[in-house]
């Protein structure tokens, strides 16, 4: 393998690890912030790409379809933070199974109700279509190229957002300890309700994103869900910065897996979890206690 | 129809007992006739996938049945038709269950079904165990009409061996030597892409690596990456649904199907056109059917299918159609009575039809004899481009009636 194809595959790494972070830094805010086990943030993943490919085929712009679409995910978020998430704070872990478990089932059915159960294609923006020449037989497509700086540009708002910040300070003071974010008199409530919606956003925002390059199709959700979780657990629960090197490193060890050890590389990733789980129990910049 | 349902199943032997007194029956019949169990419907039982991934094959392949069904007057061999739906979900774990209740407390005849490989197989175990009729219009686990074959077992569509094995000799004959594959890692990716690797290396060809990817993941990237470095004189692969949508436009994508052909079995790009778009254009596959067929019984299926339905008939409708055909002859032999199996089941195996797809005939495994067609795709179409092997019969191998 020549110098360039490795080069090729390390960006077909950094990119898959990009989307990846995208969707995990959201459940990070959720699960890792607010305490919420969300195991519907795989649907709204889905649910993101759907609305993207419904909005582009009925205004034919794909950026309409991903602002449009981030914005419904977020309104959706705030909805269900006030109706129902709100009453899982402090709760034990299985009502939040449970509750998430039936959102997954409802948002199935009004997927299915809305879209159909077909697999949908949705096109780049026509800027972003083309593929650039890399070798004599190897182009790589700009949109994928696209999609590292996108979410380079986003996991740096985020990352900004939450450490320089006077919100990030709250959210992350919250995150310690409510109690005393509320004696200063901040209404927290409602800093949950943002931060919740957020991570509905960010789920919603990495399905969008992949749309073009994944087709749409259901249950597409299930196994980012998974590999979101194996993240944060990697990162360390409620850190984005560990979101996102342990994104990264799980891009890469799946990329490189596939082309070099391709009869193990269904569990490299697990084998990498247990192997940093077990010099860091917390995960790589993990805190708190699990 | 209804009133006779509710009355229990007429035995001959009941029959005879009763009949002393029923001097109208005397009139209506000879007692040795079957003509007044007749007079109770078929019961066929169609488990398929009536919801989930797979649920437009389901229709499809039903619709394509009850065509057929329709086109004889509501009738198989002269008996009326009445059908029980189970919805299969393309669910292996709910199988023997669905099964067990058509056979058990639905008293079907016959069973039609399914989809899913995995679920069809629990079909054929109970099937087997049961002694039910059963017809698959579509499963292609080679283990179907191969280890598990048995005399009551039918399959009027494909194995998967069959689809691509003709692939080989296609393109060793075209010059092309060295090849990668990849395929799900699966039975099914399996076995089309094994076929293909037998026929193509005892034609000269080889094989320069085997890719897989674990079902059903749709990431390819880093594998097509992999096969630029290769570079191979073409690549063989086996995708569907959603996933071959996916593999061929990142194929495209990165500017590979100018430079390495890619060729396939027919699922790659079949029901799948419309969502690949120009990414498919150019892509050769083999099956046992072609968007262009222009012989006589294709041309009145797509008609009379269009007619009935809306819907643009397809292979999945073919399969379902051929299915009630193939139990129209079993029946037709009997005059009706399914409880004459043996002269039935050897009426079916014995069968000539004359399928939308070409001549169709049954092996000793009660596999389908068929064509394989070599196809491109044109203009959003699966072109036929030439019959890629005539009367391809199945090995059937570890089949115990050969």
């Amino acid at each position: 393998m020549d110098l360039i194809t490795f080069g090729v595959q390390l960006l077909n790494a950094i990119q898959y690890g990009m989307v990846l972070f995208l969707v995990a830094s959201g459940l990070t805010l959720v699960f890792g912030i607010l305490g919420v086990i969300n195991l519907a943030h795989g649907a709204f993943y889905m649910l993101g790409a759907y609305l993207a490919y419904w909005i582009a085929a009925v205004t034919g712009n794909f950026l309409i379809a991903m602002l449009a679409g981030v914005a419904i995910a977020f309104a959706v978020g705030l909805l269900l933070e006030n109706v129902f998430i709100r009453r899982l704070y402090g709760r034990d872990h299985l009502a939040q199974v449970l509750l998430s478990f039936g959102l997954i089932l409802v948002i199935d059915e009004v997927r299915e109700m809305l879209f159909g159960k077909d697999v949908h294609a949705v096109a780049p923006p026509a800027w972003l279509a083309g593929s650039i020449q890399l070798t004599d037989n190897l182009s790589y497509p700009v949109y994928r190229l696209a999609i590292c700086v996108f979410c380079l540009a986003i996991a740096l708002l985020i990352f900004v957002v939450i450490t320089r910040t006077k919100i990030g300070m709250i959210v992350r003071a919250g995150a310690e300890n409510r109690e005393m974010i509320r004696v200063l008199g901040i209404n927290y409530d409602s800093v949950n309700r943002y931060v919740f919606a957020i991570g509905i956003a960010l789920a919603a925002l990495g399905g969008i994103v992949i749309a073009p390059i994944s087709t749409v199709f259901p249950g597409m959700g299930d196994g980012m869900l998974i590999l979101s979780f194996v993240v944060v657990v990697l990162g360390g629960i409620g850190s984005v910065a560990g979101a996102a090197i342990g994104a990264l490193l799980i891009g890469l060890t799946d990329t490189l897996g596939k082309v070099f050890f391709p009869s193990v590389s269904g569990i490299l990733i697990y084998l990498l979890m247990a192997l940093v789980l077990l010099w860091r129990p917390n995960g790589i910049l993990g805190r708190r206690e699990v | 129809m209804s009133e006779i349902r509710r009355l229990p199943p007429i035995t001959r032997r009941t029959l005879l007992s009763g009949a002393a007194g029923a001097a109208t029956l005397a009139v209506a019949a000879p007692f040795r006739s079957p003509a007044i169990a007749q007079s109770a419907p078929l019961r066929v039982g169609l488990m398929l996938p009536y919801t989930g991934t797979y649920a437009k094959l389901g229709k499809f392949i039903d619709d394509g049945f009850r065509l057929r069904i329709a086109q004889n007057g509501g009738k198989l061999g002269g008996r009326d038709v009445e059908f029980v739906q189970v919805d299969d979900e393309s669910k292996p774990a709910a199988a023997t269950d669905n099964m067990n209740r058509l056979v058990g407390r639905e008293k079907v005849d016959v069973v039609v079904g399914t989809v899913h490989s995995g679920v069809a197989m629990a079909m054929v175990k109970v099937a087997r165990d049961t002694n039910t009729l059963l017809i698959i219009p579509n499963a292609g686990a080679n283990d179907a009409t191969g280890p598990a074959c048995a005399p009551n077992i039918f399959r009027t569509s494909f194995s998967n061996w069959q689809t691509t094995y003709p692939m080989g000799k296609v393109m060793a004959g075209a010059g092309i030597k060295n090849v990668v594959t990849i395929t799900w890692k699966y039975t099914a990716g399996a076995e089309m892409i094994g076929a293909f690797a037998e026929s193509f290396t005892a034609n000269g060809g080889k094989i320069v690596e085997d890719l897989t990817v674990p079902f059903p993941e749709v990431e390819f990237q880093a594998l097509i990456t992999r096969i630029a470095s290769l570079k191979p004189d073409a690549v063989f692969s086996f995708f569907a649904g959603g996933g071959a949508v996916k593999f061929v436009k990142d194929y495209a994508a990165a500017g590979l199907n100018k430079t390495i052909p890619l060729y396939g079995a027919g699922f790659l790009t079949d029901g799948t056109l419309a969502a690949q778009g120009e990414a498919a254009e150019g892509i050769k596959t083999t099956l046992h059917y072609a968007d262009n067929l222009l012989h006589p019984a294709n041309v009145a299926f797509l008609k009379a299918f269009k007619a009935k339905t809306g819907n643009d008939g397809d292979i999945y409708a073919v399969q379902g159609f051929d299915a009630a055909a193939l139990l129209d002859i079993g029946l037709t032999a009997v005059k009706g009575d399914a409880k004459a199996r043996d002269q039935m089941i050897a009426a079916m195996a014995a069968a000539k039809i004359d399928s939308p797809r070409g001549p169709l005939s049954f092996n000793k495994a009660h596999n389908p004899i068929q064509n394989i067609y070599l196809r491109e795709v044109k203009n959003g179409r699966n072109d036929m481009l030439s019959i890629a092997q005539a009367d391809v019969d199945d090995p059937a191998r570890g089949c115990k009636m050969i």
